[in-house]
């Protein structure tokens, strides 16, 4: 550095490129709020609306769901029902079968082996939904009434067992990157101190990348309450009060796909009840969060 | 300042996003066209052009395209497309003058008729095709054949709470029920509800219904105990999987045929199908030139969408009717 060569730390001229750039950025982290400010907006108003005109009370403890029926009955429950259990079957299947393969992929798996399962774990999450439900609905009820259990054509259990295959890769896929993120020192120690390799699995890196793969299930758990296509198709589209997984139930979401591809007219209480129904839905994804939210923060554990 | 300014902008730009958003979020959900579309497009040949738009029943929808893809082979620059939002919803958007074709599978009511008149939209009526409304259970239901109307009601009425076979007739087995059926905007829904329960619309309210009868089609197919009914059509197209009731409406039990629809004697359930047509649409030479080629070719078209065609004499009431409305 020669003497004489004044360094500033201010630029003379106003850089205006750069302010450009800022706001642009700024814009782009914008738009994902705006628009879920927007989504709550568009989805809250006509749901308000509709609560004027049917209580509140009536519709979370009504046990008939029949809005498009003389006389109309509003009582959500049966809908909240039909999604609990096809997610709780879904989850069932999606948790310990996600959280098996994360384990076999970090902990057991060959590096040929994992090669191959990867990738194979990729193309499950990449199957459109769609196909999806055509595969509960001609392959899973057929397989069912094969093994001798007495389902209806249209039920929850194939719809189900089906979402949860789906969920699955998404459980491992999380989990299993959760696993991989534990440091090597940790399994090193437990080798060390003469744990077998089944110890090391559940009790040092399962514990240790909890928060990680409880992430995953709650994730997976959004996913099974909002998936659409499956239980349209396979899961049938009669609300009915019902905990017995072999008959037909209606999801939330089905309703509110075969309500609104219908054509209820515009500003009706029929066409309300899509967005209460939407907005119920939200309020329960976002309750699922927040709980999560919570639970990862209690059980990280953190290791730097 | 450079802060200030940033924000100020960032500000504004999320107000333009939340109007933009509240914007959109009011006028979605009527102007589509619902329950899927058939659009078939062609080229070359024919000296017409245009497109003509219908929607309505989804039981009158597989004649309109059936008619629209014959049409298209002679006139293949007119663009047809049929949509199938059932009766009550095509009459919505027909009286919105979205439409040039209502499918209809009963007569506009009095209160669509009301709306329409005060749009300044004035429909015009053509019987196309019978129907006889099939009532249909699974191949392997080996105990009924033939139900009454009562019995009908009986299942279907409001407030029924029958859940087995065994309730409708004793001899029947204890099988339980299972029921699919047309949803609340179908004219198919309308009518049988009429029809078998004495009120439109009354009916219970805990069965499958879906606007699209192939729902109901697997449904029964793949339920020993289902129970479901549709227009005639999506039966004959369905021989295979399902069997139809025969129906006594009080004077013996008669199975849903062509013949019978055409005479009257498949009671209640047979009924006319019908196209209705905006009178300012009609002006349309493409328009015209549709609704003539359909009645010209009504029976093979009826006989290849596999519906039940006019008779003669209700044939020449439609074409007159046509002649009278364009003033030919």
């Amino acid at each position: 550095m020669t003497a004489g060569v004044e360094v500033r730390l201010h630029a003379r001229r106003r850089r205006y490129g750069e302010d450009v750039v800022k706001v642009l950025l700024g814009v782009c982290a914008l738009i994902s709020v705006a628009t879920t400010v927007g989504i709550v907006v568009a989805l809250f108003l006509p749901a308000f609306e509709f609560f004027g005109e049917v209580s509140v009370v009536d519709f979370f403890t009504g046990t008939e769901w029949a809005p498009l029926f003389e006389p109309a009955r509003f009582g959500v429950l049966p809908l909240i029902s039909g999604t609990l259990l096809v997610t709780s079957i879904a989850s069932l299947v999606a948790m310990p079968l996600g959280l098996g393969a994360a384990i076999y992929l970090s902990e057991y798996a060959g590096p040929r082996t994992r090669g191959f399962l990867k990738p194979a774990l990729e193309v499950l999450a990449g199957i459109p939904t769609i196909v999806f439900g055509y595969f509960a609905l001609t392959f899973m009820t057929p397989l069912l009434r094969d093994l001798g259990i007495q389902v209806d054509i249209f039920n929850t259990l194939s719809a189900g067992l089906v979402m949860g295959v789906m969920l699955m890769p998404i459980v491992a896929s999380l989990s299993e990157d959760a696993m991989a993120a534990v440091p090597r020192d940790l399994r090193d120690g437990a080798y060390a101190l003469g744990s077998t390799k089944l110890q090391v699995a559940t009790r040092i890196v399962v514990p240790a990348a909890v928060s990680g793969i409880v992430a995953s299930f709650v994730l997976a758990i959004s996913r099974a309450i909002g998936e659409t296509m499956i239980v349209l198709i396979a899961m049938g589209q009669q609300a009915k009060l019902t905990f017995d997984p072999r008959a037909a139930a209606e999801a939330m979401t089905a309703f509110i796909a075969a309500t609104g591809a219908g054509d209820v007219p515009t500003g009706s209480i029929e066409y309300k009840t899509i967005f209460a129904v939407g907005a119920t839905l939200f309020v329960l994804t976002l309750v699922m969060n927040v709980v999560a939210i919570r639970l990862v923060r209690k059980y990280r554990e953190v290791y730097e | 300042m450079t802060n200030k300014r940033g924000t100020i902008t960032r500000i504004a730009l999320l107000c333009g996003l939340l109007v933009l958003f509240a914007g959109c979020g009011g006028g979605r959900g009527d102007d589509d066209e619902a329950g899927g579309t058939t659009a078939v497009a062609g080229t070359g040949g024919g000296d017409l052009s245009g497109r003509i738009q219908a929607d309505g029943s989804s039981t009158v929808g597989p004649y309109t395209t059936a008619a629209a893809e014959k049409f298209q082979a002679e006139q293949p620059n007119v663009q047809v497309t049929v949509g199938v939002s059932g009766t009550g919803g095509g009459f919505e958007r027909f009286c919105r003058g979205e439409t040039d074709l209502s499918n209809a599978s009963r007569p506009i009511k009095d209160e669509e008729a009301t709306i329409c008149t005060d749009a300044g939209i004035e429909a015009v009526e053509f019987q196309v095709a019978n129907d006889a409304l099939t009532v249909v259970v699974n191949k392997d239901n080996d105990w009924v054949d033939c139900l009454t109307t009562a019995q009908l009601k009986k299942i279907w009425e409001p407030g029924s709470k029958v859940k087995s076979w065994k309730e409708v007739d004793p001899s029947f087995p204890d099988e339980e029920m299972k029921l699919f059926g047309p949803g609340t905007d179908s004219g198919t829904f309308d009518y049988f509800t009429d029809e078998i329960n004495g009120e439109e619309g009354a009916s219970r309210s805990d069965y499958a219904a879906s606007e699209d009868d192939n729902t109901t089609v697997t449904g029964v197919a793949g339920e020993k105990g289902g129970l479901g009914y549709f227009g005639f059509s999506y039966f004959e197209e369905n021989q295979d999987t399902l069997k139809a009731l025969e129906i006594d409406g009080g004077d013996g039990c008669v199975a849903p045929s062509v013949a019978a629809a055409q005479d009257g004697t498949y009671k209640p359930l047979s009924r006319p199908l019908f196209i209705y047509v905006k009178q300012e649409s009609l002006a349309r030479p493409e328009v015209e030139a549709f609704l003539r080629f359909l009645l010209e070719n009504e029976t093979s078209i009826a006989e290849a969408s596999q519906f039940v065609p006019l008779t003669d004499e209700q044939l020449t009431k439609a074409k007159s009717d046509l002649d009278a409305a364009t003033g030919a």
